[in-house]
């Protein structure tokens, strides 16, 4: 046993977080930075948070993750970091030459009380940032919130580029949120089969999904372009995918440049994705397309086809709560029972948003905002679940308790394929499935007893 | 870049004038020092290095913090101890399972290196403090596991708000009285990389774990391993070894370590060195307080391996046991050199750079050198001007700001436990033989004329050197791994060994050969154009013509 020691019985922990469920906020931040074209991320406090965001996020999209560092020392802590940020942002646009430097704090640069807009304007009085390159940054106190808060602040950070012009653009602003670049991908497919013109920020997509050629390319093609973001205003509406990742952008598009938001869950299974498709046209005015409908079918084909299979399974799930609120709903609608659901992630919403899904469902939810992965563990060990569904972390759990894991979310360290596979939109959907049922059929054909095992499931 | 082109015989002036003249003249100035042209030879002195100091702001290195050091590294691979991060969420968490140190849970069967424990420092602990909190996590922590000890790690915001973590350590130790508390005040910007925090972690495991054990452990040639991690198993196979020469390890730092494991190390005879960067600070106090000498080892390669088991035995000068080691190293070499006669023809004459940790960087030259590979540049991301030019220079070295602000413990001898293990004349009698103390000549001495040296390589640099040398293989880290690999070039990482290893002692070096054969023969390195890329002229001709 790996976790021999988490008891089965479950003592209220006050101080304590074990086996997080959560990162911190620079994280977020940075992933979401790298969403824009020609961005180096650039993290202000000491360079071992730089090093381990970097090192996550390397493992988890197996590319190449750039990003800088002030490299506080002790005597910066002390008399402020400005002068280390000037310097970064000036040796940056000499050395490494991006578009765009997206600054995000840290909790030391946000415990010492760095201004981040003020050392801005020092950097730019300074002429230390060249023409037509821009600087953007959040405050990402790692203290508050969690990875999913760091990735919001800086989406919001973007949307703050907006100008609008006065005159109406046509596009349509979709947020999606912390997924994968084939997600992101898979989100832009859609749009276009919809013929919805969309501007999707931040997009990661042909940022950390690059080629092997022989060649490096610091900054790729992908990412919103600055030019993009300044034209956010002028969108006819924004449509915000997940309320913890995607809705303050959204919001502040709506208060203060008069883009119309809609905050809509992230479109993972059916309902959701139907949601999403339906608010796209609906905001566009656009009819949708008989190739849409007809994926859709194809999803609603592959669960009935597998219902059997799937139905009244047990599911524990783990992850960020925009991601856990839409797979809940998508477990729920196979007629699965995800019976537990942890986010390290704070938000009362979260709960209640959860408990809503599984109303009236022949099963009793037990939810956590603010949980951690122990204290799932110590709920399998008292009732065990038939299906894990969350990031590596889970292994460990899966491996001990003897239950099949499918992994989903972030970071996945220990496995390939889900940067260049969505698991959004219908298809997306057919992809989950898929593994899903791999998990579960697998788990069948070992555990059958020589005498039912059989060729035909 | 075409993997078809072969080393340009390039002057190293020019190419170390090619890393730089891109830079700011301020940043040019600074790096220059740091970049150096190797002339090392066995009886002149090495020219001077710049190493240990701060990196320039905004250049992508690779160096991680004090944090990573103390926790991740050196603590990290020790298994009993619940190590408890005192701070937000962010640096436990990925300092989690991430180093891939193994570990075996042993007879007791504690083994809390699976689980991440974080106070989780929230916005109102950093207004208001965070030592109540500490001290209930602590009790959380105690109450659920009961374990020997339980180590607190300090991050930024813990330095800065005042948190006396060790005061709340002393408090809950006295409280408990059967589990040993203590901290460390590790907190990121401290020093100028990961190293500060190896050093902050000796300081501390030494003043309150070494010496705990006064029972004497049995065992013939008892010697501790420092500076040995465990990644990918490497202590495995060097316990291995030292068991089938009958050595007794008393305890290893810090790899598939135990508390009682520190808590006895004072009863060995020998301290063996093996990364001199993260861990001298510990070897040198054992022979202060104790009298333990040291020697340095190295079991990366197969002959170093030999080298290093008969230096061990040359100490203990036993008879029985010289002929041991002999028996063991005779035993293994004849599937090592199988290995060799086996790669060599695919890998003789391949190139290699190196920029990894304080010591893995000049290791690993010697089992590049057992495949007929040559290291044509090579810089440690955290070492010191020791771990380039030898222990010679220690007196030189001039203690800057941010190592000064890194404790120093003042250790004399024990009063009743300061025993020398050697007579001073029998220690000059193994000097004379041939037999090092505290002595490590570093990479310099073993790196030819001509190479290119790089204290804290960026990722700029990287790129230009890879760029302008062509090497057959580069290493370094994860944060490195994937642009080079987009040059076309394979990189093994040395940190973590990607999912390889053990590459230490013999069977590590077998797997090494293999490992280092796969990489640079792969065949989808031929991949990177497209057929119609290649040929883009329009050739074809209709099959029935």
């Amino acid at each position: 046993m790996l976790l021999r020691h988490t008891p089965k019985e479950v003592a209220d922990r006050k101080a304590l977080m074990i086996n997080p469920a959560k990162m911190c906020q620079p994280i977020g931040a940075m992933y979401a930075a790298l969403g824009i074209h020609g961005c180096l991320p650039h993290s202000h406090g000491s360079q071992g948070c730089c090093a381990y965001h970097r090192s996550t996020l390397t493992r988890h999209y197996k590319e190449p993750i750039s990003a800088a560092s002030s490299s506080f020392t002790e005597g910066a802590s002390v008399f402020g970091g400005q002068a280390n940020l000037v310097q970064a942002i000036d040796n940056i646009f000499t050395v490494y030459e991006p578009d765009v430097i997206a600054v995000h704090t840290t909790c030391l640069s946000e415990t010492i009380g760095d201004d981040l807009k003020q050392i801005h304007y020092k950097a730019v009085t300074d002429g230390k940032i060249p023409d037509g390159k821009t600087v953007i940054g959040a405050a990402t106190p790692s203290y508050i919130g969690s990875h999913v808060t760091g990735f919001s602040n800086m989406v919001k950070a973007m949307a703050e580029l907006a100008e609008p012009s006065g005159e109406k653009s046509g596009k349509v602003n979709v947020i999606p949120g912390w997924v994968e670049p084939a997600d992101m991908i898979e989100i832009k497919r859609l749009a276009e089969l919809v013929g919805v013109d969309i501007t999707l920020f931040p997009d990661t997509s042909g940022v950390l999904d690059a080629p092997l050629t022989g060649e490096y390319n610091m900054f790729p093609e992908g990412g919103v372009t600055i030019e993009e973001l300044k034209k956010t205003g002028d969108a006819i509406g924004t449509l915000a995918l997940g309320e913890w990742c995607s809705a303050d952008a959204a919001r502040w598009l709506d208060s203060k440049c008069k883009v119309p938001c809609t905050v809509l869950d992230m479109p993972f299974g059916l309902a959701a994705t139907d949601r999403f498709i339906d608010v796209l046209r609906t905001v566009a005015g656009v009819n949708v397309p008989d190739t849409v409908t007809h994926e859709r079918g194809q999803l609603v084909d592959m669960i009935s086809d597998m219902h059997q299979y799937l139905y009244g399974k047990k599911v524990a799930i783990w992850g960020d709560p925009d991601q856990l609120i839409a797979m809940t709903e998508f477990l729920v609608s196979l007629d699965m029972q995800p019976v537990y659901v942890v986010t390290g992630t704070p938000g009362k919403k979260f709960e209640k948003r959860i408990r809503e899904i599984c109303e009236g469902q022949p099963f009793e939810v037990k939810v956590k905002a603010k949980g951690d992965m122990f204290l799932m563990h110590q709920w399998i060990k008292n009732e065990p679940v038939d299906l894990l569904i969350g990031n590596t972390y889970g292994k460990y759990i899966a491996r001990d308790e003897d239950i099949p894991f499918m992994r989903w979310g972030f970071p996945i360290l220990d496995r390939q394929g889900h940067q260049y596979f969505p698991t959004v939109g219908y298809r997306g959907g057919l992809r989950l499935l898929e593994k899903m049922l791999e998990q579960i059929l697998d788990r069948k054909d070992r555990d059958d007893s020589e005498q039912t095992f059989e060729l035909v499931l | 870049m075409a993997k078809t082109k072969k080393l340009v015989q390039l002057d190293p002036t020019d190419i170390k004038a090619a890393l730089l003249k891109k830079y700011p003249p301020k940043v040019a100035r600074k790096r220059a020092k740091q970049i150096m042209i190797n002339e090392a030879q066995e009886s002149e002195t090495p020219s001077e290095i710049v190493a240990n100091v701060r990196t320039i702001p905004g250049i992508i290195t690779m160096r991680g913090c004090t944090y990573a050091g103390c926790k991740g590294v050196i603590m990290g691979p020790t298994r009993d101890i619940v190590n408890i991060t005192h701070g937000p969420i962010g640096c436990g968490f990925y300092s989690w399972l991430t180093r891939r140190n193994q570990t075996d849970a042993g007879t007791d069967g504690d083994n809390y290196m699976p689980y991440c424990f974080s106070t989780d420092m929230q916005d109102q602990d950093i207004i208001f403090g965070g030592e109540k909190k500490l001290e209930a996590a602590i009790q959380e922590a105690y109450d659920l596991f009961h374990p020997k000890g339980i180590a607190i790690f300090a991050t930024c915001p813990v330095g800065l708000i005042g948190d006396d973590i060790h005061a709340v350590a002393r408090k809950m130790k006295e409280k408990f009285g059967d589990c040993n508390v203590f901290a460390f005040s590790c907190e990121g910007y401290k020093g100028v990389s990961q190293s500060a925090g190896h050093h902050i972690a000796n300081n501390q495991v030494f003043t309150h774990i070494v010496g705990e054990n006064k029972t004497p452990k049995e065992g013939e040639y008892k010697i501790n391993l420092l500076g040995e991690y465990n990644i990918g198993g490497d202590g495995f196979e060097i316990d291995r070894i030292l068991k089938l020469c009958g050595i007794t390890c008393i305890s290893t730092f810090s790899g598939n370590s135990s508390y009682d494991q520190f808590a006895s190390s004072q009863h060995a005879d020998l301290n063996a060195v093996m990364c001199h960067r993260s861990i001298n600070y510990v070897a040198d106090m054992l022979e202060t307080k104790y009298g333990i000498p040291w020697i340095k080892v190295n079991f990366i390669g197969a002959a170093a391996t030999a080298k290093s088991l008969r230096k061990i035995a040359q100490y203990f000068d036993n008879k029985t046991l010289i002929e041991k080691v002999e028996a063991v190293i005779a035993a293994e070499m004849p599937a090592v050199e199988a290995a060799v006669a086996d790669v060599r023809p695919r890998t003789e004459g391949k190139t290699a750079m190196m920029f990894v940790g304080g010591s893995r960087a000049h290791h690993y030259t010697e089992l590049f050198g057992e495949m007929g590979m040559k290291t044509i540049s090579a810089g440690y991301e955290f070492g010191h001007r020791d771990d380039y030019e030898g222990r010679d220079v220690l007196p030189t070295i001039k203690v800057d700001a941010d190592s000064r602000n890194i404790e120093e413990l003042d250790i004399k001898a024990d009063e009743n436990l300061y025993n020398p293990r050697k007579t001073p004349e029998e220690l000059e009698a193994l000097e004379k033989s041939g037999l090092k103390f505290k002595h490590y000549k570093g990479m310099n001495h073993d790196m030819d004329s001509g190479t290119i040296i790089v204290d804290d390589l960026n990722q700029y640099e990287a790129e230009k050197l890879v760029e302008i040398m062509k090497p057959d293989l580069f290493c370094a880290g994860i944060k490195e791994k994937y642009s080079i690999q987009k040059l076309g070039i394979p990189m093994k990482q040395l940190h973590s060994y990607d999912s390889g290893g053990p590459y230490a002692g013999f069977k590590g070096a077998v797997n090494f050969y293999n490992e280092i054969d796969r990489l640079v023969n792969s065949k989808v390195w031929s991949y990177m154009k497209a057929p119609w890329q290649e040929n883009p002229e329009l050739t074809a001709t209709f099959v029935w013509e």
